[in-house]
């Protein structure tokens, strides 16, 4: 279940939060409420298909890296769009981790590895991504060119 | 009596390759993902010498983790010494192969027709 929490309005500043409890269901839901918002805020077609894309890929990476699987864990999605851009804030129950840690999945001893390309997709997407310490945290933020905004 | 188990590929076989095409416009749900590389695994197990093209035709969305299922389904296919073809990429899901550069170890093919001409090249 998808839970918004809670939701502020400024005059160009709209900030909201969810608590994912169930993974795909939740996120299927949540997803098509960020289309919306992103719509309304003014995202082209391109900004929206990555941005989807890298909260996809962090919504997944929190249930099953960070959480585990545990049912009885949750993720946190924090975001706020401003006429400059979004902002994403996704946070899981887990320990943490050290992304550099993971391999550069484009290495050649790597490129045949089926896991490890979610990170990638979200830098590449991105303006910026950041997690931070102890690592159950992700910072996503996406800023739209000048003439955009 | 068991409910058939739900499909989310296509699958032609002709005589000289197996077409496969997705029912899914977003192929980014990890059980979908998983019966996906399930059903393709079974395609390449049940085959001598599998010879197969995947059709991206419609789909809108991919996440990381489907890559990661045609890389699994690739190394199949090599190791049985088959062939695998993967064609019609729209040109953001085309961009994301070429993201994380597997379009330097997967054969992409502009569309069916190039993909069976690949094929018949060997």
């Amino acid at each position: 279940m998808t839970t918004p929490v809670q939701a502020t309005h400024h005059a160009d500043r709209f900030e909201r939060t969810w608590v994912l409890r169930e993974q795909r269901e939740s996120i299927e839901r949540l997803q098509h409420e960020m289309g919306a918002l992103l719509e309304h805020g003014g995202f082209g077609e391109a900004a929206a298909f990555a941005i989807r894309l890298a909260l996809e890929e962090a919504l997944v990476n929190g249930f099953r890296h960070g959480n585990k699987g545990n049912p009885d864990k949750s993720v946190t999605v924090w975001c706020a769009i401003d006429p400059t851009g979004i902002e994403l804030e996704v946070t899981d129950e887990g320990e943490g981790f050290d992304p550099g840690s993971v391999p550069d999945p484009t290495a050649e001893e790597n490129i045949e590895i089926p896991s490890g390309r979610g990170i990638m997709l979200m830098r590449a997407y991105m303006t910026s991504v950041e997690y931070v310490a102890p690592g159950n945290r992700l910072r996503i933020v996406y800023r739209k060119p000048e003439s955009q905004q | 009596m068991a409910q058939p188990q739900q499909s989310y590929l296509r699958v032609h076989n002709d005589p000289e390759c197996t077409r496969i095409e997705f029912t899914e416009k977003h192929v980014i749900d990890e059980v979908v993902i998983r019966m996906i590389g399930n059903e393709l695994t079974k395609l390449v197990d049940d085959s001598p010498r599998p010879r197969l093209i995947v059709s991206f035709k419609g789909v809108e969305h991919l996440s990381s983790a489907a890559l990661g299922t045609m890389l699994t389904v690739m190394n199949r296919v090599k190791a049985k010494d088959g062939q695998l073809r993967l064609c019609d990429i729209a040109p953001q899901i085309l961009q994301i192969f070429e993201i994380t550069k597997l379009n330097r170890v997967l054969r992409l093919e502009k569309d069916m027709a190039a993909a069976k001409a690949s094929l018949a090249k060997g």
